[in-house]
């Protein structure tokens, strides 16, 4: 890990922790892809070749462990590098977890939008559809089919909605706090015709809304915290 | 884990910013002979005694604990340092002071974990809450000045002042927001989880104890 301009050498301005987010290690790429996925309101691009190394760079590490042991390694080193894969396991396992968190809770809006149906993994694609067979099933069995004929539907409240309004959304105008990467320059934040455009220096922490960022953060300018 | 179903709970944990404090780097002085170690989240060492090295503090306290090194509080750290941050934190009324995003944490393990290495540690502890102390007081006062004409805000704070005031700061701005904009509130109330709303039956009446 690129540690030169850590916390050692004194300097506490904010750019000197950003330094060491810079430097693009898969450990900090999944760090960053858990927080992101953490804070934003709705479910992100899947990171599937992230996933992927980190997968094998910790089975990898799980292998040396094993040899270590059997070659009968010191047993600091072996729990140092035991404690290594730990902290991996973690993230990767909460990245995951919290998608599913997310998958569930708007599941039938996913199924829905294409756009948001392409940033799912295979396997979650797989786990939403079993999701919503299971939910629609489970709502039918237990309150529509016992309701009059025209309120049936569990996508739309009755027959005259015109739209699914059962389904839930994320609520994209949420705030969510981020924090710039480097000097973005003035940006217009705000869509309903204000035009106050924000200067945002690296390192600066601001409490936006969710969309009007939403670009940003895709590029990876832009990290939420 | 996977019910937070509190809506009031914040987005991240206080162990879930430990853990991202914990990738750090700190300044470690080892008492043993150890290879280079090639780990997933970098490579560290090889440790001779009493060469210093930088190792993130996870590591450093893990060899700590079995005491294979001490650790060397960051520059921050010092009672000189904190003091100067301390009256420029109080002599301004609405800015902060720069200070290690990851501060409290960081001082927090070290505290748990390498008391003994640190000079003056209490007064260092006491400092530190002192800052906090100033610092929360004057995030406090600084909400006070959102309104509706707030659409986003500037906040250079550390990180688990952040994550506190999180769920407040954004359920302000949002309602603020919505209460702004009318047609907005069409929208938003189909994207929001919807509570049953109990019918009018009428007067309440007192019921019998």
């Amino acid at each position: 890990m690129e540690s030169g301009s850590g916390e050692g050498t004194g300097g506490f301005s904010a750019m000197d922790d950003y330094e060491t987010l810079i430097s693009t290690t898969d450990a900090d790429l999944l760090k960053r892809s858990w927080r992101n996925e953490k804070a934003a309101p709705e479910i992100l691009q899947f990171e599937s070749s992230l996933v992927q190394r980190s997968r094998e760079q910790i089975q990898l590490m799980e292998e040396t462990v094993e040899e270590f042991m059997k070659n009968g390694e010191d047993p600091l080193t072996v729990s140092l590098y035991q404690m290594d894969i730990d902290r991996t396991l973690f993230l990767l396992r909460s990245y995951l977890r919290t998608r599913l968190q997310k998958i569930e809770k708007f599941m039938f809006h996913i199924q829905k939008t294409a756009d948001l149906w392409a940033r799912l993994s295979r396997e979650e694609q797989k786990f939403a559809k079993r999701s919503i067979e299971d939910m629609k099933q489970h709502l039918e069995q237990s309150v529509s089919n016992k309701l009059p004929d025209r309120y049936k539907s569990h996508l739309k409240q009755s027959v005259i909605s015109e739209e699914d309004d059962m389904v839930m959304e994320p609520k994209l105008d949420a705030f969510v706090i981020c924090r710039t990467r480097k000097f973005l320059g003035s940006l217009p934040v705000d869509d309903s015709g204000e035009e106050n455009p924000l200067d945002m220096y690296a390192g600066d922490i601001y409490a936006l809304r969710y969309k009007s960022i939403k670009p940003l953060i895709e590029t990876g300018q832009l990290d939420l915290v | 884990m996977s019910g937070q179903s509190d809506p009031r709970c914040s987005t991240f944990s206080a162990a879930e910013l430990e853990f991202l404090a914990e990738d750090e780097t700190m300044e470690i002085v080892p008492n043993l002979r150890m290879e280079r170690l090639s780990l997933i989240s970098g490579d560290f060492g090889p440790f001779r005694p009493q060469i210093a090295t930088q190792v993130p503090i996870w590591l450093a306290v893990a060899l700590k604990k079995r005491g294979k090194c001490t650790i060397r509080p960051p520059d921050w750290m010092s009672v000189e340092k904190l003091t100067l941050v301390l009256e420029a934190e109080r002599d301004s009324a609405s800015s902060f002071e720069a200070l290690p995003f990851h501060y409290v944490e960081i001082s927090r393990l070290l505290f748990d974990h390498a008391r003994d290495d640190i000079p003056d540690v209490y007064m260092v502890r006491s400092l530190i809450e002192d800052i906090k102390d100033v610092r929360f007081h004057k995030i406090g006062t600084g909400l006070e000045k959102l309104s509706s004409r707030t659409y986003a805000m500037k906040l250079n704070l550390s990180a688990m002042e952040v994550n506190v005031i999180r769920p407040f700061v954004t359920g302000g701005l949002e309602t603020f927001y919505k209460l702004g904009n009318p047609e907005m509130i069409q929208e938003s109330e189909r994207q929001e989880y919807r509570r049953p709303q109990a019918a009018d039956r009428g007067p309440r009446r007192e019921l019998r104890r």
